[in-house]
């Protein structure tokens, strides 16, 4: 018998982290310049597409088949195609289609893979970018994902059926939601590819300004909301875990907001609308691995350490000279730390995951399971990622020429532009306005009302 | 006859405009330009990263008039726009060799 309370809830948690890449387009869209925002959204919606096909044909089987050996790797043949998880095979209890639970999984990958390309931004070519995203899906994410999320499984006899992966169930860290699989290793991979692909032109001399703010607000918005279904479903299930981790992904994101505007304010004089919207990533992040091991209390002081500490970590690129263009290190590698490690400190017993953490009297037992899981996944994840994108870099290159990346990747690399800046009727082609104020200084805020009204008197 | 160029800041505008029709000024033209006077720009922040903006939005409003009207013109743009704080703009006068209405041909202060 499927159980269909938990059956809804998992498809609509599954179709809500959907449109979480469509929505991390949109933040990571409207931080780029005019001239190369369709280029990022595309490589959010390229993850879509290319991922989800690979997911169904052998990535779930990678991901949840049967360990092949050491926790490392679940069996690529098993669930080849999906073969065999059409049937209804849920028990007399009650149970979950496997086709619910392949299809919220495989939004997860989808988006893992879109959140890397922050790192890369104006100058990646598209069919590089594919080429990797498919590789670096098969190779980092679909085995790191079976170390982090497939648990073993045993018959009511006790015989183990299901062997699953090494981080959940030999070292037994908790990552509810993927705080490492997800976060940690989208944010190494990101740091990776930054120092391949190498600096944009001019970094750190001709700064970028976000080209449209309110875009950023929007995507952040839609993530905030798709990252219920992203923690709440990781319960895999409609019950009071699912609830707990609704409210800790609430909390927890209004924190690390509160927390990201302060640094700004005491920093800067200003709590900009970016730092706000970045600030709720931060804490989503950090949220991801602890929702189900920590006290709403505990959430709160988790977000407002991720939002403070991830202000701070996005200055880190121009100290260290990497071009992580839209802070994919300084959100998701060091959020996904605070949330995974940060279990180790402020879990209770009296949440869902029922262990105790440092400050709950559990000492650095639980605490070193979360360091070693988190270090192994950002090593792997790093290292893995480097050779792949310099491999790539070296046969088929990844870097769009100067001249493009200059003029802008979206009219050299997909033949479109994103807006229409003429005003004169005079056709668009060649980009209007985007494309001749590559970097420069320029301001149009606040004259176009006005004089829009002059011009009619 | 004269051509007034005043480079204003965009709010006021209206409150220009609206002085001009005051004194019987039949047409103007109105432009968005950019540039800095000793105000310098301003300062963005985005995630942390000082960005200075080197032009500030402004608005150029051009008015022909005739000899005898530019100081009142003048004046009266001045007194419109200013608000006493720094950034409120120029206005100067130039002169004008001829002036021709397109739609009749007329010439000189009959073009005004």
């Amino acid at each position: 018998m499927v159980n269909t309370g938990d059956t809804a809830w998992i498809l609509t948690s599954a179709s809500v982290v959907l449109l979480m890449t469509p929505g991390l387009a949109l933040f990571y869209g409207g931080m780029v310049r005019a001239k190369s925002v369709l280029n990022m959204m595309m490589m959010s919606f390229g993850a879509l597409g290319l991922i989800s096909v690979l997911w169904v044909l052998y990535g779930y089987s990678i991901a949840f088949g049967n360990d092949v050996g050491y926790g490392l790797l679940g069996d690529p043949t098993e669930y080849l195609g999906l073969n065999g998880l059409m049937a209804d095979v849920t028990s007399e209890a009650g149970g979950l289609p496997s086709m619910a639970f392949v299809g919220f999984q495989a939004v997860f990958a989808i988006i893992t893979v879109a959140l890397i390309s922050g790192a890369i931004a104006d100058r990646a070519k598209f069919g590089a970018w594919m080429v990797f995203a498919g590789v670096w899906a098969t190779i980092v994410y679909f085995p790191i994902a079976h170390w982090v999320f497939d648990f073993t499984l045993a018959d009511d006899d006790g015989v183990v059926t299901h062997v699953g992966g090494w981080v959940a169930n030999n070292l037994a860290a908790v990552d509810f939601a993927g705080g490492t699989a997800v976060h940690i290793n989208a944010g190494a991979a990101g740091l990776a590819l930054a120092l391949v692909l190498g600096k944009r032109r001019g970094f750190g001399k001709d700064l970028v300004r976000p080209h449209n703010l309110p875009l950023v607000m929007i995507g952040a918005g839609l993530l905030w909301f798709g990252w219920f279904g992203f923690n709440a479903g990781s319960a895999v299930a409609a019950n009071n875990t699912a609830a707990v981790a609704w409210v800790n992904t609430l909390v927890a994101a209004g924190a690390a907001s509160l927390g990201w505007l302060l640094v700004e304010k005491l920093r800067d004089g200003h709590a900009t609308s970016l730092g706000g919207a970045s600030g709720v990533v931060a804490g989503l992040v950090a949220i991801t691995p602890s929702c189900s091991a920590v006290s709403p209390v505990g959430a709160i002081l988790l977000g407002a350490v991720a939002g403070g500490l991830c202000a701070l970590a996005v200055g880190l690129k121009y100290r260290f000279g990497y071009d992580d263009s839209l802070d994919v290190v300084g959100v998701h590698l060091v959020g996904g730390l605070v949330g995974t490690l940060g279990v180790g400190f402020v879990a209770t017993a009296a949440a869902p995951a029922g262990v105790d953490g440092l400050f709950y009297g559990g000492g650095a037992d639980q605490l070193w399971r979360q360091a070693v899981g988190a270090f192994a996944v950002l090593i792997t994840s790093f290292v893995l990622t480097y050779i792949i994108g310099l491999v790539i870099q070296t046969t088929m290159g990844f870097r769009v020429d100067e001249e493009d990346e200059m003029t802008g990747i979206d009219t050299a690399v997909h033949a479109e532009s994103a807006y229409d800046f003429t005003s004169l009727g005079g056709g668009g082609a060649g980009g209007g306005v985007g494309a001749p104020y590559a970097g420069g200084s320029r301001s149009t805020a606040g004259t176009a009302n006005s004089a829009a009204r002059g011009g009619s008197a | 006859m004269r051509l007034v160029t005043a480079i204003v800041k965009p709010f006021k505008l209206d409150d220009v405009k609206l002085a001009l029709e005051t004194v019987g000024v039949a047409g103007l033209t109105v432009s968005e330009v950019q540039g800095f006077g000793r105000q310098k720009g301003h300062t963005e922040v985005y995630r942390g990263a000082e960005y200075q903006v080197d032009f500030v939005p402004k608005v150029r409003i051009e008015v022909l008039v005739d000899d005898a009207d530019s100081f009142r013109v003048t004046d009266v743009i001045v007194e419109a726009a200013r608000t006493g704080s720094i950034g409120d703009g120029k206005v100067w006068v130039t002169e004008v060799e001829d002036v021709v209405r397109v739609r009749t041909g007329e010439r000189g202060t009959d073009a005004l």
